[in-house]
């Protein structure tokens, strides 16, 4: 569980906007999103495709594209403010103290070089030059991460493994530094479900035995359910509503959290034979001026003074969510009832 | 992959056997090689038992298929004109030649690699552009043209460089430049192409998230994969260059085998030009095959090692 | 979840406005992608200058405007273009060759041979090379084997040097040139010809079109060709400027359009002897080579990139 011991405090960010000129002027795909991770704690940021998830994890790495431009109110990472930092210094923060973890591991690895040469260089670009310390790491996280004759497969090519085996690889690697923070952005998103299982379950337990922070991305309530012990549903580049996950899933306030969780069948809670829920309507266009709660257009709940809605109401627990509605009302607020 | 390369090697041979066909029938539809070889001096009875001596009047194709069966055996006849066995023609000469065009090819990839990966690195920069330009110049480019001009200008004019013969290696080097340049273009837009593609693959943005510094991540990991199709499109073109001296080499009076090809060419000496034209040809059909295994070797995908 | 997504390299995805979903006429579209490529647009106005240059030479020459490229005037040859400081006759802008001909109008009357050999080979090697790519294409199978084998034999063939054999076997003329050059260069032709074939072979309206029973024959010309008229395009222009190039080469060893025809390679041949005194006796014919070329180039690019984006 998380520990609030502020030395523990992995990650912690503030306001962090992300904003891209584009031909029809500035778009906004992160619009201030503030959160933290510590040792050992799992946070989900979850939303639909174009929310800005992908785009903050990247921003976190320092990956975005030249174009982006990234600001924030605090960046700190290990208690140092990185907001600033050079390519080079971000550079020397990647792989070993930060790691990213990607969704396509069909495409991932470079298909010229062995599976032991892409895990050993990073450990000798940081660590140390030692070919056999490298090899001898690498060994022990491919044995970690449940891949068997493990000394073999260093030899061979991405190419001769199936994406399962692909993505322990991909989780092997990102550990073979020994991170404090690992990024998996949609890690199980492009695999069989039956791995995908496999994949959160091994990622949540490198991250106890490890003690790492986590941030994981998925736009997958289900997974988010299982391993997250923070939630921070996005939406339009904003958060709508975080938590610690209990919370969050016991009691969603936010019309948007309330009618994701529609989707999907949880067991144990949605009947058999009940309709499944959808969330009519498109992500807004985010370019130019924005104000107010970005999810009217498509909120069943909406009214007035949702254009004009600036402040997010927090509840004590930790528990957060931008909403005109009051709590009592929120809870109460079914999809079911309008649709 | 044992089958493949001898079925490539089967069509090979075949195809030289069609090229040589075709040039030996176009060659006898020219002079009359019994008056070349008699010379200018020669009486009709001479040039009768000229003809009956060596076949000439036998028809076309009994005359191929003897050449043909006398050539795989490596005996490629005597010039009619300088009365010398041919592979010993050739062989003094194919020496430069090929020196030309591996110079050559080499300044092509010393020029178009770098600049290609440039250019793809900041695309639509003003580097970009002023690559792209540079390859629809060179495109346009009379090489020809361009050797005269380099030889007015860094031979007559400037004096820097002689512009004349084969014995030092000086000698090479506006040859290699008008020769070599030609290839420029093509190699630089396929490195260009290959480069803005793979710099956007996911094993590219793998990298940087290792950590790795900005040349490893150009170098090791985006370089070795665009590099595949270059060096096959680079094996193709240096059988271009090879094929494609004749005219450098005349002009530059650097006697490799298309020099002399011009000067057989001339003198009618058709045993000469026979034999140079199956030369190029096998260059060709070696080059390719090259090419493709080049291909099959670099990227592991392909072949089961 | 529908919405209008594009995506760039890092997985970026941003949306597209309303306006740009709404789109103007192709008509204007068509024109704007015109103007606003350059090189296109270069490429086209030197073409249009040439071919002008090339069709109205008869009637400058009628107009007294040019003189006679033919016309040997042998009390007044090697004079020097009008840059120069001695020797220069106002009569002959750009100097007189060895025969004492006027090189400007050379020059100018170069263009046409330069253009008819372009045009000619290019038809004709566009005609052969057409002819068996799509019989390779449409029909596969042994057919596609043998045609293959017959491109392959082409491409090995060291073109230049053939080419000049053929030169001594049948006499050097401008027509024995544009024969040979058009039956060598019909490589590309069939290569392109061959593969888009193919990929139209497949494609759901010629399978329909073969349900309902259409003739081999018209279902390669009705429905295939139309389809296909782009990229031919393009390679036409490649093969065109190939053509040029070549000729040239082949006259200026002597092997080519012989004299006293006013050929471009030609004119750097005979230049060649005065290349230590008269730079400009092979600076002048070879620029014009090069722009020629250039812009037949550049068109072609133009070409390929205003018609492509026409057909998403």
């Amino acid at each position: 569980m998380s520990d609030m011991a502020s030395d523990d405090v992995i990650l912690d960010v503030e306001k962090l906007k992300i904003d891209i000129p584009v031909s029809a002027g500035i778009l906004h795909p992160v619009r201030g999103i503030s959160f933290s991770v510590s040792r050992g704690e799992t946070l989900a940021i979850v939303g639909e495709s174009g929310c800005g998830k992908s785009l903050t994890s990247l921003s976190l790495m320092g990956l975005l594209p030249k174009t982006a431009r990234r600001t924030a109110d605090r960046l700190n990472f290990l208690g140092e403010d990185i907001r600033d930092f050079s390519e080079r210094q971000m550079s020397s923060l990647r792989g070993v103290n930060m790691s990213m973890i990607f969704q396509e591991p069909m495409t991932s690895l470079n298909p010229a070089y062995t599976i032991g040469n892409q895990l050993e260089e990073v450990y000798r670009r940081h660590v140390s030059r030692n070919r056999a310390e490298a090899r001898d790491r690498a060994v022990f996280l491919l044995e970690k991460v449940g891949i068997t004759s493990a000394r073999n497969r260093l030899k061979q090519y991405p190419h001769q493994l199936s994406g399962g085996l692909r993505q322990r690889v991909m989780i092997a690697m990102a550990l073979m530094c020994g991170p404090d923070l690992i990024i998996a952005d949609e890690p199980t998103t492009a695999l069989d479900v039956t791995i995908q299982a496999q994949i959160l379950h091994l990622l949540a337990e490198l991250q106890d035995e490890f003690r790492m922070g986590m941030i994981l991305i998925t736009h997958d309530l289900g997974i988010v359910a299982r391993v997250a012990d923070k939630v921070q549903v996005m939406y339009a580049g904003s958060t709508v509503e975080e938590g610690p996950s209990e919370v969050v899933f016991g009691r969603p306030l936010h019309p948007y959290t309330r009618g994701l969780l529609r989707c999907i069948p949880i067991p144990g809670k949605t009947e058999r034979g009940a309709k499944l829920g959808s969330v009519p309507g498109i992500v807004p266009n985010l370019v130019g001026d924005l104000s107010g709660c970005m999810f009217r257009n498509r909120c069943a709940f909406a009214r007035a003074e949702c254009a004009g809605l600036s402040e997010a109401r927090a509840l004590g627990d930790g528990h957060v969510y931008s909403c005109v509605m009051e709590p009592d009302e929120a809870a109460a607020a079914d999809w079911e009832d309008v649709a | 992959m044992l089958a493949y390369t001898l079925k490539r090697t089967v069509v090979a041979f075949l195809i030289l056997v069609v090229v040589s066909a075709l040039t030996f029938s176009l060659s006898h539809l020219s002079a009359d090689p019994a008056l070349t070889i008699g010379g200018e001096q020669a009486s009709d009875e001479d040039i009768e038992a000229i003809r009956k001596l060596y076949g000439f009047d036998r028809p076309v194709y009994e005359q191929y298929f003897s050449w043909l069966g006398r050539a795989l055996a490596g005996d490629f006849g005597e010039s009619y004109h300088y009365k010398q066995p041919v592979v010993e023609m050739i062989s003094e000469r194919i020496g430069r030649t090929m020196l030309l065009g591996t110079l050559a090819i080499l300044f092509a990839l010393i020029v178009s690699i770098p600049l290609g990966t440039l250019a793809a690195m900041r695309p639509n920069s003003l580097l970009d552009r002023f690559a792209l330009l540079i390859a629809v110049f060179g495109q346009a480019l009379p090489t020809f043209w361009f050797a005269l001009m380099m030889i007015i200008v860094l031979g007559v004019w400037w004096r820097w460089l002689p512009i004349s013969g084969h014995d030092q290696w000086l000698n090479y080097v506006m040859p290699t430049i008008a020769l070599g340049y030609y290839a420029t273009p093509a190699l630089m837009r396929l490195t260009r192409a290959g480069m803005i593609e793979v710099l956007g693959s996911d094993y590219i943005r793998t990298a940087r998230a290792k950590g790795l510094p900005p040349f490893v991540v150009l170098f090791k990991h985006a370089l070795r994969n665009a590099i595949i199709p270059v060096v096959a499109l680079a094996a193709v073109w240096f059988g271009f260059m090879l094929g494609g001296s004749i005219v450098i080499e005349t002009i530059f009076n650097l006697k490799g085998i298309g020099w002399l090809s011009y000067d057989a060419l001339l003198r009618s000496d058709l045993p000469v030009v026979q034999a140079i034209v199956l030369i190029f040809a096998s260059f060709y059909v070696v080059l390719t095959l090259a090419a493709d295994l080049l291909n099959a070797y670099l990227d592991p995908r392909i072949s089961v090692r | 979840m529908t919405d209008t997504t594009t995506s760039s390299p890092l997985g970026l995805r941003t949306q597209q406005t309303a306006e740009e979903i709404l789109e103007p006429s192709p008509f204007s579209k068509l024109r704007k992608r015109i103007f606003k490529n350059y090189s296109f647009l270069f490429g086209a106005v030197v073409l249009i200058f040439i071919i002008a240059m090339a069709l109205l030479a008869p009637v400058f020459e009628a107009l007294g405007w040019i003189h006679d490229p033919y016309d040997q005037e042998l009390a007044r040859r090697l004079q020097n273009p009008f840059w120069h400081e001695k020797k220069v006759d106002e009569a002959h802008l750009l100097g007189t060759d060895k025969v004492g001909r006027d090189y400007l109008s050379r020059l100018i009357y170069g263009s046409q041979i330069s253009l008819l050999i372009g045009f000619s080979t290019m038809l004709i090697s566009g005609f052969i090379g057409t002819v068996l790519g799509v019989t390779a294409g449409y029909f596969g199978g042994r057919v596609d084997m043998v045609v293959n084998f017959i491109i392959n034999t082409r491409l090995a063939m060291p073109v230049f040097l053939v080419a000049m054999a053929a030169v001594v076997a049948f006499g050097a003329s401008l027509t024995v040139v544009i024969l040979v050059l058009g039956l060598f260069l019909w490589d590309r032709f069939a290569v392109v010809m061959r593969s888009i074939t193919q990929q139209a072979r497949d494609l759901d309206y010629v399978k329909a079109a073969r349900a309902l029973g259409c003739s081999t024959p018209h279902i390669i010309v009705r429905e295939i060709f139309p389809n296909v008229l782009s990229s031919l395009t393009v390679v036409a222009t490649v093969e065109m400027a190939n053509a040029i190039l070549l000729e040239a080469a082949l006259s200026f060893l002597g092997f080519g359009v012989q004299a006293p025809t006013p050929s471009w390679g030609l004119m750097l041949n005979e230049g060649r002897e005065y290349m230590f005194f008269s730079a400009w006796m092979l600076a002048l014919p070879g620029a014009c080579l090069f722009m020629l070329v250039l812009a037949i180039n550049m068109f072609g690019d133009g070409l390929r990139d205003v018609t492509l984006e026409r057909e998403r």
